[in-house]
């Protein structure tokens, strides 16, 4: 008997393969493609060319000072020479291995968070939004211990602006999510105070809000009861992320249907274990790409604080700049502090993408 | 009879009774709240008086005695505080509504770009995106302020685009339309033209439905608001002159200077927001599934009404609601102006007037009050949109 035997598949026609297959689809597949991608090679070549060439191939990495620098080429000679400056600010040289040590720490805590086999990860992720802040705490600040204690003001640079951040997330996100869990209360009381409360924070812009924290909070306050301007930026940061936190969270809340509220009530759970056991954990997975937003905006908007006068790492730079000796070279100095934060919120944005990837366990609908 | 019996009155302890407990919660709320209020209120109220500070918006009457560099209302330094609210909340206006028209063009764009089954535009639009998202509004607009725009030579050497439009360190000199008499019937035929169209529109849409006839209504209608007024124009005789810049001395004479603090907001804020619009754009679009395009063109749709009647429309109404909150985000990121000496409210209000009077209260409050009413007419609006394109279920 006959057996039908199927040929082999031809190949792909040599138009379709290789480099030039690629090249064929990608780029040149019709007319109009193909001077698209003609125009815009050449247009690249022509204006990143002379930038790299600026920024890496003719620029002056060492030196002294900006004698040195020569014109056309970017002059990295001040990032050098003013990085102890930029990473910490104000902060005494000769103490500088104490946030050195907090930074070690962080590093140790947050890295296992990028592997899911690590050992330890979660006691370690406790630690970090417990032990950690008051540890950093002590040994930044000083004062306990016999440590010397560093006045406030004298924190800036890098430093700075992680301490804002970290500070200001790990306090934004436990209020965000009560009071996310207060708007969608059936109490009227409690969801009236949190629904006035979100939209007034998410309707005023947060340089409004830090003014409001460095002139008007110690009007506020009884007589004899200072904060810091430091901490007193940090309240309004905190008080304005978890605004918007709240608003994420609460999107999460409600893409819960209805029958997981109604299961944990069949189980004789009550409104806080179902919360915590239930809802929450599905919610919370849900936001996860509206809570690394959050995260990126508040990691960015830590630059506002240079408006009242604290040096973060915008602020640093722009204080150098000022600098008669430096003030050549604005486009550098930007430059630098662009790819940092680049570099951070680029990688968070790309982490929070991995991570929703991993946690999909395909229930969403 | 009936084996039933009424299942037996569960007496509720008092603390365990949902209602009792809610109300209970509810009051201890109410009074911490009140508690709070109390005596924030009187704390600053005691603060106040022991540092001098009067109360009330009688300030706002009394003379400001400082310039601002950029007025859209007739201000000068003999004016009220009152005035300088005013003036900084037109250019605060200015600043938001150019940036959103600016922000939404290019975000489109860039959305649509990004979908490009060119791989090298795809990329440049993908490019753009991340880097300008992930970078702090406040660099980027220090960055065209101090490194691009305060790099441009002097008004002697202005960079000259035509010699109609120059740019220099004191900012864009743009020509300044002059209109006489005339020029205002123009203005009143492109109105009607633009009225006709309207009514055209529905007309036709009216006509299709009854009788299945298409009319072609956007070709007559751009021929009619374009066409209309330039007929009148020539018919009049060019009555909309040109005031072109002319440099005099060591400054130029005429047309409108843009200033470049101004220049340096609107490019940040723009390319800034545009970067989010682009990716709301994209998403939108992605959500509009294919088999839509299918069933589109399984109608026979030509593949231009395909866009503009199924896939726009479905993808409009994803895209609204976080355009809108984009639209917020602009307006109050605004506010960043201070940074660089724009006189925005924040800046003009809050910083100037702020430390003139010392009325840290009443001028905070107005501050916030009008950031406040901003985002409810914005977010007021929205919603009627949203409402309008939102899906119609059965």
């Amino acid at each position: 008997m006959a057996v039908h035997q199927p040929l082999p598949d031809l190949p792909p026609p040599p138009s379709e393969r290789g480099i030039w297959g690629w090249f064929r689809q990608n780029l040149f597949s019709t007319w109009y493609n193909t001077i698209a991608s003609l125009v815009v090679g050449y247009l690249l070549i022509t204006w990143l060319a002379p930038i790299v060439n600026w920024a890496l191939i003719s620029a002056v990495w060492t030196g002294d000072n900006t004698d040195d620098c020569r014109p056309g080429a970017a002059c990295w000679i001040f990032v050098q020479q003013r990085l102890g400056f930029f990473l910490y600010g104000f902060y005494p040289a000769d103490l500088r291995w104490r946030p050195n040590i907090v930074f070690v720490l962080f590093l140790i805590t947050v890295i296992p968070q990028f592997f899911s086999g690590a050992p330890g990860r979660k006691w370690l992720a406790l630690f970090g939004i417990t032990g950690l802040p008051v540890l950093a705490f002590i040994l930044i600040k000083g004062g306990y211990f016999g440590l010397d204690p560093v006045a406030t003001s004298r924190w800036g640079g890098l430093m700075l602006t992680l301490i804002l951040a970290y500070v200001g997330i790990i306090a934004a996100l436990p209020i965000g999510v009560l009071l996310a869990l207060g708007r969608r209360s059936e109490m009227p009381v409690i969801r009236g105070i949190c629904v006035t409360f979100i939209e007034f924070w998410r309707a005023v812009p947060l340089i409004t809000i830090l003014f409001m924290a460095s002139v008007m909070l110690p009007l506020f306050l009884p007589q004899g009861v200072t904060f810091d301007k430091l901490l007193r930026a940090l309240i309004g940061i905190t008080l304005f992320q978890s605004a918007y936190m709240a608003e994420v969270v609460r999107g999460g809340l409600q893409a819960i249907p209805k029958g997981q509220y109604e299961a944990a009530q069949a189980l004789g759970f009550g409104y806080w274990r179902s919360m915590r056991l239930i809802i929450l954990p599905q919610a919370l997975k849900i936001v996860i790409p509206g809570i690394a937003n959050t995260v990126i905006s508040l990691f960015k908007d830590t630059t506002l604080v240079l408006i009242i006068g604290l040096f973060d790492l915008l602020g640093a730079v722009r204080s150098t700049l000022s600098d008669p000796a430096w003030r050549s070279v604005a486009a550098e100095g930007y430059l630098f502090v662009a790819l940092c934060f680049w570099i951070f919120c680029f990688g968070m944005s790309r982490y929070s993408q991995n991570l929703e990837k991993k946690l999909d366990t395909g229930h969403k609908t | 009879m009936s084996s039933h019996s009424p299942p037996p009155q569960i007496k509720v302890k008092p603390w365990n009774d949902p209602r009792v407990r809610s109300a209970v919660f509810q009051i201890i709320a109410v009074l911490i709240v009140a508690w709070v209020g109390y005596s924030l209120f009187q704390n600053t109220l005691t603060n106040m008086a022991s540092r001098g500070i009067s109360t009330g918006f009688g300030f706002l009457n009394s003379t400001a005695g400082f310039g601002i560099v950029m007025s859209l209302i007739e201000y000068n330094e003999s004016m009220s505080y009152g005035r300088t609210f005013y003036v900084g909340l037109a250019n605060t206006l200015l600043v938001s509504a150019l940036g959103i028209v600016f922000a939404t063009i290019v975000g489109f764009i860039v959305g649509v770009l990004r979908l490009s089954n060119n791989w090298l535009i795809a990329r440049l639009a993908l490019a753009y995106i991340e880097i300008f998202r992930n970078i702090p509004l406040l660099l980027q607009i220090f960055f065209w302020y101090f490194a691009v725009l305060g790099t441009l030579p002097s008004p002697r050497n202005s960079l000259s685009l035509g010699e109609v439009v120059f740019l220099n360190l004191r900012g864009a000199v743009i020509p300044k339309p002059i209109f006489e008499t005339g020029s205002g019937l123009i203005g009143i035929v492109l109105l009607v033209a633009i009225g006709m169209s309207f009514f055209l529109a529905r007309w036709a849409k009216r006509r299709q439905a009854a009788t299945g006839q298409f009319f072609p209504v956007l070709p007559i209608s751009a021929a009619l608001i374009i066409g209309a007024p330039l007929l009148v124009y020539f018919a009049m005789g060019s009555p909309i002159g040109w005031d072109i810049p002319e440099l005099r001395g060591f400054n130029f004479r005429g047309g409108i200077t843009v200033i470049p603090e101004l220049a340096a907001l609107l490019l940040a804020l723009t390319l800034y927001t545009a970067s989010f619009i682009a990716e709301i754009v994209r998403s939108g679009i992605v959500s509009v599934s294919h088999g839509q395009t299918e069933a589109a063109a399984a109608l026979g749709l030509p593949q231009r009404r395909v866009l503009r009647l199924v896939i726009v429309p479905q993808a409009l109404r994803v895209i609204v609601p976080p355009l809108t909150s984009q639209y917020l985000n602009l307006t109050k990121n605004s506010s960043l102006a201070t940074a660089i000496g724009y006189p925005d409210l924040v800046n003009v209000f809050m910083g100037t007037t702020l430390n003139q009077t010392g009325q840290a209260v009443e001028i905070v409050a107005m501050t916030m009050a009008v950031y406040l009413t901003i985002s409810l007419v914005i977010s007021l609006f929205m919603n009627i949109y949203n409402r309008a394109v939102a899906l119609k279920e059965r």
